[in-house]
């Protein structure tokens, strides 16, 4: 068990893969080339589809946007040990995540511009929609996973959230829950080591995030979160043992925002440039690039890029194209069914 | 057969149970304790603790976990031990529940109950008295019920857990044992978003909810004038036609609540009677209802309560006007 071999308590941290891209065999998880490259691609894409959207709110054509970049491993791992029949619910900082459960980037897109439609997934995809207040999104995977549980489904239910979310009452309260119900989850969180502008150290005196799993009565790992072996290798033994009934699991992924918390604050404020360049350094790209290469994995990579390209690009568009909701759209949809007073408040036929 | 409010629930809940593996029930002491008033009494017994959850003392978990629960199938009808507790709940409440119909556009949906006793008049501990449900009436995507009998009681919570909005469902405190009445044993259920006409009359109408409306009968009892009362069941949406209906047929109107005065529901619902009756009203809305005050402890209660000496002036202004 990796729970047992890296102990939070101890600082100690699983990683798999180093910053140049090398990889411990006796730690490497079991992944086809198919699905190491299928990994690649979507972090790739990630990464892409994120400039895109950085470009497009500056030129006022899409709204205020959380990006992703220095985080696509940390997504990823998570995702890539999930079954169809399982439930991702994700904070708002998550597109590889949800590129891997094929939410379209359109859609993704959509969102981000402002239309609620970007919250319309494809049917029975079992991915919520975002969760901006922070930290409030941890109990509903608690009773989702509670809800499975009762009817004897195998179907494990992850959270992603922040450092941030770690001191929101939402937090102990949900963790608190599934230690108690042993409800088959697994709690992601992503350490990128701001709240917006507040660093890591100032949401909590622990010395670890990992370790606050002790607390709860179930296991925590502590995990370099540009490394998405180590990620994948992380979660996928935490779903199998929440799968087997054997409880939840939180998972600290140890990363860094590379770019702003949202298109409307400046990281420059906050923090060095030798800081943001020396993780940069640790680009989790970069380094499964490397391993990739190293083996032989990684095709016509100049291909790849622009067939990439070329998908962002589409999306953005189809995004661009889809009408802003008529009146009917952000009346109707208030309750099951629209009372007579709002009704006339809509107006007209709301058209 | 003859229940008080508390049976009356108890009934709605195990039948609902019984009918439908999906509904289940959380909260603080639901299961062993049967609930602090005894409303989930037995259940626990009857359908095992797997349905019937007794949780930590967590009421954002207790409705953040029961949003999670209805998107993945289940019908969780949760409660909140008193009014005053369940603020920590609104987050979940008005950040989750109320607009994720809407979020995406009908895709996910939330049918959860939210239930808890509401109200003063029974001499409580401090934070066990609030009658706040203006808080939840004014979140676009929740439902605000509130049951004044027992007969109301069982067929409007029926209709609740069944509704596939969220909904707020209080209880009146005071109401619990405080009258019983025929309630068939059998399933019974009520519209959400209809108002009832509790006694008909021509001079005025009084509109109230929940614990004030056996207030406002009594009140009204021995009075000369033919007096209609309107019992609003559910705060929100709310039924602006039956309202606006008995005002223009009577000319005067009353609002009756426990809550205070200002922002309260009163406000609400005076607005709606003057944009739907102003051409046939004889005097002003009157608003009978707590003043704008922290609720006192028990020694002080009396200063805040409304009572039918309030609700009888209140009648009379209208009436002399």
């Amino acid at each position: 068990m990796l729970t047992d071999e890296f102990d939070p308590l101890k600082g100690e941290m699983l990683r798999i893969m180093d910053e140049e891209g090398n990889v411990d065999s006796s730690l490497k998880p079991r992944i086809s080339k198919e699905v190491l490259l299928k990994a690649y691609r979507t972090m790739l894409l990630t990464r892409l589809a994120d400039d895109k959207a950085v470009k497009l709110q500056r030129q006022g054509r899409l709204g205020a946007y959380a990006p992703n970049k220095g985080q696509e491993a940390s997504q990823l791992g998570p995702a890539m040990a999930l079954k169809k029949e399982d439930w991702m619910v994700w904070a708002f900082r998550e597109m590889g995540a949800l590129l891997w459960r094929e939410v379209p980037l359109s859609t993704y897109y959509l969102y981000w511009m402002g239309n609620e439609l970007g919250n319309v997934y494809p049917k029975d995809l079992k991915v919520t929609p975002a969760a901006v207040p922070v930290g409030s999104q941890i109990p509903h995977a608690v009773g989702i996973a509670y809800a499975s549980n009762l009817r004897k489904e195998k179907s494990v239910t992850l959270v992603y959230f922040g450092d941030g979310a770690t001191s929101e009452g939402e937090f102990h309260e949900g963790l608190n829950f599934a230690g108690v119900f042993q409800t088959p989850n697994v709690f992601v969180c992503q350490n990128n080591q701001f709240a917006i502008s507040t660093r890591r150290k100032r949401q909590s005196a622990s010395p670890t995030l990992a370790q606050k799993a002790v607390a709860y009565g179930f296991p925590g790992i502590l995990v370099d979160g540009n490394d998405v072996l180590a990620m994948y290798a992380a979660s996928k033994e935490a779903v199998t043992r929440a799968r087997k009934g054997k409880g939840p699991t939180l998972i600290e992924s140890y990363t860094y925002r590379l770019s702003d918390h949202t298109t409307s604050d400046d990281w420059r404020k906050y923090r060095s440039k030798e800081e943001v360049e020396e993780w940069e350094g640790k680009d989790p790209l970069k380094r499964f690039r490397s391993y990739l290469l190293s083996q032989g994995i990684l095709g016509d990579e100049e291909a790849l890029q622009k067939e990439l390209v070329d998908i962002v690009e589409k999306a953005a568009a189809e995004a661009e194209a889809v009408p802003a909701p008529s009146r009917q759209d952000v009346f109707v949809h208030t309750y099951s069914e629209i009372p007579a007073y709002l009704r006339r408040q809509m107006g007209g036929d709301g058209t | 057969m003859m229940m008080n409010m508390v049976q009356a629930l108890n009934g709605a809940l195990a039948m609902e149970m019984e009918r439908d593996a999906s509904v289940v029930i959380m909260g603080e002491d639901v299961g062993l304790d049967g609930g602090v008033f005894r409303v989930t009494d037995g259940l626990m017994k009857r359908f095992g603790p797997e349905r019937v959850i007794d949780t930590p003392l967590a009421e954002a978990a207790i409705a953040g976990a029961a949003v999670g629960m209805a998107l993945n199938g289940l019908r969780p009808v949760v409660e909140m031990q008193f009014m005053g507790f369940s603020y920590i709940a609104m987050n979940q409440m008005i950040n989750h529940a109320a607009r994720m119909r809407n979020r995406t556009r009908g895709r996910l949906t939330v049918p959860m109950v939210l239930r808890m006793p509401y109200g003063a008049g029974v001499k409580a501990l401090e934070h066990h008295s609030e009658s706040t449900e203006a808080l939840y009436a004014q979140i676009p995507g929740l439902k605000v019920v509130v049951p004044s009998t027992p007969l109301e009681a069982k067929g409007l919570l029926t209709a609740s857990i069944r509704d596939p909005d969220p909904v707020v469902f209080l209880e009146p405190t005071r109401s619990y044992r405080m009258l019983k009445e025929e309630v068939p044993e059998g399933e019974h259920i009520l519209p959400l978003g209809k108002a009832r006409v509790s006694q008909e009359g021509d001079d005025v109408t009084v509109v109230g909810w929940g614990a004030m409306i056996p207030l406002i009968q009594k009140a009204v009892a021995g009075m000369k004038a033919s007096v209609e009362v309107v019992d609003l069941r559910t705060i929100s949406p709310m039924d602006t036609e039956t309202l606006v209906g008995s005002v223009n047929r009577t000319g005067r109107a009353v609002v009756v609540h426990e809550a205070p005065r200002s922002f309260g529901p009163g406000a609400e619902i005076a607005a709606r009677i003057y944009e739907g009756a102003i051409l046939k009203l004889e005097a002003p809305v009157e608003r009978v209802t707590a003043p704008d005050i922290t609720i006192p402890l028990p020694k002080g209660e009396d200063h805040y309560y409304v009572n039918e000496r309030m609700i009888k002036e209140g009648v009379e202004r209208a009436l002399r006007f």
